[in-house]
């Protein structure tokens, strides 16, 4: 009987050290690749702080000014002014899609479709 | 164990023969036992002293050894843990009011030498000369080679290119170090307001960014503390209003020859401060010293919007028109002696052109009578001046964020005579800053709220302010404010559709060397608009301005800053999303003044 009990107590201690090995290298393995990681997120940050920045740079309302300027004559951009402004109602209704008549068999679902 | 019985038989027995009492015996036994069971009990608590001083040496040491290895090792970010926050010792950006960016992070490298690690520190020199046109060839040569630097900083600042060329000069001496820098992507457009910032202490792996003007500079702390968590820092500022002004009034100011311009464009109920602009102006990213000689009020470091203290003339007769009209001293009709010029204490008050033996208060405002305005401001005696420029907040600098602006303190005199009361009451023997007067001109127009200027942009509504005016009153100095630029001296001033109302200033230049020049002016256009329902103040100051006009030249703000504020708030009001309305001449003003 107690030499059972002892063949399980060596049993069940080297199933628990292959255990803590192996967990012991999954973990660094772990860390590595958690590390490895990090610094990707840190230089993807660092890429898009130096986008940001460039976008910023590059959307500066003087470059953009320029710009219109340069193109004036494909833009025709001018200054906001206050004749630009309108009113809603001067805003036209889209045109009424107009109905071909081809065949005098599909004017009925033509018409259908129309209706709304 | 053999157990010694306490009652010995043979010992006993051997003691009654000799008729001893057998009793001591017993006790010698007893004491003997006593003394074997007390030295066993001793020495147990002695063991166990020991093992617990053990345990304690152990547990305390075991800490000890483990401070000793934390303070003696580098720090290390936790890398286990998930972070999800960015990296938080970086400084926060600035951003206006709709999130374009006004001042981000960027990283770099800087350049230091080490010359004993040099192989060939004159070829090494040379070769960073080339580079960087900027540095000093032979004081370089002279470092490198004279063997008694050990390290030295050669550029704080790279671009990636420049250290490309650093690293082909293959010499090992030469090392980076990484950088975090402010890059400010719309260069000189807010210089004034973001100020500037520069490097702190600094180390081989990194080093602190501190503001050291404006923004930068008033909100240090938080911009460096966490407590942004990544979030941005957001200012009241509008950048395309900013760049609109800024574009605007340099046209103006290059137009009217002037040497310098101020603008303030402020929101009435809410005190944000849109745009704030002061020419000359300078590149944050490339912030030039202070000057160290000459007049600093003339260097692009100054900011005279909120720095600047200027006498801002007639801009200062509503004030007076309003604290009269307040009091029911006045009414807009009363008829007020315009006959001239005063004389008092060896100084002449007179107006620009005869204005009449009188006219109502209206018309002195309109027309702005240097006269009516001395003679309404006298009756109303100097307490009540006093007091309604004290309620505008003009004897104290103003209370924004801005390190600068808490230094401007208005100057006015110190003994308060009834000459300083008439002077003052048209602007003149008082000098305050355009943003005072900005401020000043949101309560006259807002119906009499007092503003704090704010340069954060306010997401919740700000408690309103201290009420000075009546509703009454405001609305008629609008309406005054109104006639003025319909009929007044601000004719120039009408943006189509926008209502502007306004009163201009117009004030010599105290001479240095004492008195007023001559041909020297300030002048100023402090403005509101729309005035039906004033939603922003613009105040625009030109340092001494002249035009040709109509074969003249001319320096009253009429013919300078109006223009140039009318081009701005037409081009500006727009921008900003206001609707232009369909005005009647003004005459539905004039007759809600009157009301």
């Amino acid at each position: 009987m107690r030499i059972f009990l002892l063949l399980a107590c060596c049993a069940v201690t080297i199933s628990a050290a292959y255990w803590a090995y192996n967990e012991n290298y999954r973990t660094q393995a772990a860390l590595k690749r958690i590390n490895k990681l990090q610094t990707q997120i840190a230089n993807e940050r660092e890429a898009i702080s130096v986008l940001n920045a460039e976008w910023a740079y590059l959307n500066r309302p003087e470059r953009l000014r320029d710009l219109v300027d340069l193109n004036f004559s494909d833009l025709l951009l001018v200054p906001l002014s206050s004749d630009h402004f309108g009113e809603t109602e001067n805003i036209a209704y889209p045109r009424q899609r107009e109905i071909q008549v081809i065949d005098p068999i599909s004017v009925q679902g033509v018409l259908e479709e129309a209706k709304p | 164990m053999i157990r010694t019985p306490l009652r010995p038989l043979a010992r006993v027995l051997d003691a009654r023969e000799k008729g001893e009492n057998p009793d001591v015996i017993e006790a010698q036994e007893r004491a003997k036992r006593n003394q074997v069971i007390q030295s066993k009990i001793r020495h147990r608590a002695e063991f166990r002293l020991v093992v617990l001083g053990v345990a304690f040496f152990l547990a305390f040491g075991t800490i000890g050894a483990r401070m000793a290895i934390l303070a003696s090792s580098e720090a290390q970010e936790p890398r286990s843990t998930a972070s999800s926050s960015r990296i938080l010792n970086q400084r926060a950006d600035i951003v206006d009011r709709n999130g374009a960016v006004l001042a981000t992070n960027l990283a770099t490298t800087a350049l230091y030498g080490q010359p004993p690690l040099m192989v060939d520190p004159e070829k090494a020199a040379n070769g960073l000369a080339d580079i960087f046109p900027d540095l000093d060839r032979k004081r370089l040569v002279a470092d490198f080679t004279g063997g008694k630097r050990k390290f030295l900083w050669v550029k704080k600042k790279l671009s990636p290119e420049q250290r490309q060329q650093v690293y082909d000069l293959g010499e090992p001496g030469l090392l980076f170090g990484p950088r975090e820098m402010r890059l400010y992507p719309n260069g000189r457009l807010a210089a004034h307001i973001l100020g500037g910032a520069s490097f702190g202490k600094e180390g081989v792996s990194s080093a602190e960014v501190i503001g050291i003007a404006g923004v930068e500079k008033q909100f240090d702390e938080l911009l460096r503390s966490p407590e942004l968590d990544g979030r941005a820092l957001e200012l009241s500022i509008d950048l395309t209003a900013q760049s609109t002004l800024r574009h605007v009034l340099s046209g103006g100011m290059k137009l009217m020859r002037a040497k310098g311009a101020a603008a303030v464009l402020m929101d009435v109920q809410t005190g944000e401060i849109l745009s704030m602009v002061s020419l000359p102006d300078f590149d944050p990213n490339n912030r030039p010293l202070p000057p160290v000689k000459g007049d600093p009020s003339q260097s692009p470091l100054f900011n005279r919007a909120a720095q600047g203290v200027y006498e801002l003339g007639s801009t200062f007769k509503l004030f007076t028109a309003a604290a009269s009209l307040e009091r029911g001293l006045v009414t807009l009709d009363t008829m007020i002696d315009t006959k001239g010029p005063i004389r008092a204490g060896g100084f002449k008050i007179s107006d620009f052109h005869p204005m009449g033996p009188e006219l109502p208060v209206r018309e002195v405002i309109v027309q702005s009578s240097n006269i009516g305005t001395a003679r309404i401001a006298l009756a109303a005696g100097t307490d009540v001046q006093k007091a309604i420029l004290s309620d505008m907040g003009f004897f104290e600098p103003v209370n924004v964020e801005l390190g600068e602006a808490s230094h401007a303190w208005p100057l006015y005199p110190k003994k308060w005579t009834d000459l300083s009361t008439m002077t003052i009451s048209y602007g003149h023997g008082f000098a305050a800053t355009p943003l005072h007067l900005a401020s000043a001109y949101a309560t006259l127009v807002n119906g009499g709220y007092r503003v704090e200027p704010t340069l954060l942009r306010q997401t919740k509504p700000r408690p309103t302010g201290k009420q000075v005016l009546s509703a009454k009153t405001s609305a008629q100095i609008r309406g005054l404010m109104r006639q003025v630029v319909v009929r007044g001296t601000a004719s120039l001033g009408e943006a189509e559709g926008y209502e502007v109302g306004g009163k201009t200033g117009t004030a010599d230049k105290p001479n240095p060397s004492g008195g007023y020049y001559e041909n020297k002016v300030i002048s100023t256009f402090a403005s509101a608009f729309p005035m039906s329902d004033p939603k922003y103040v613009l105040v625009v100051t030109l340092d001494e301005p002249s035009i040709d006009a109509y074969g003249e030249e001319r320096r009253t703000a009429g013919w300078t800053a109006v223009p140039v504020a009318a081009e701005i708030i037409t081009r500006l009001a727009p921008i900003l999303g206001l609707r232009p309305t369909v005005d009647e001449a003004g005459a539905m003003d004039y007759t809600q003044a009157k009301n």
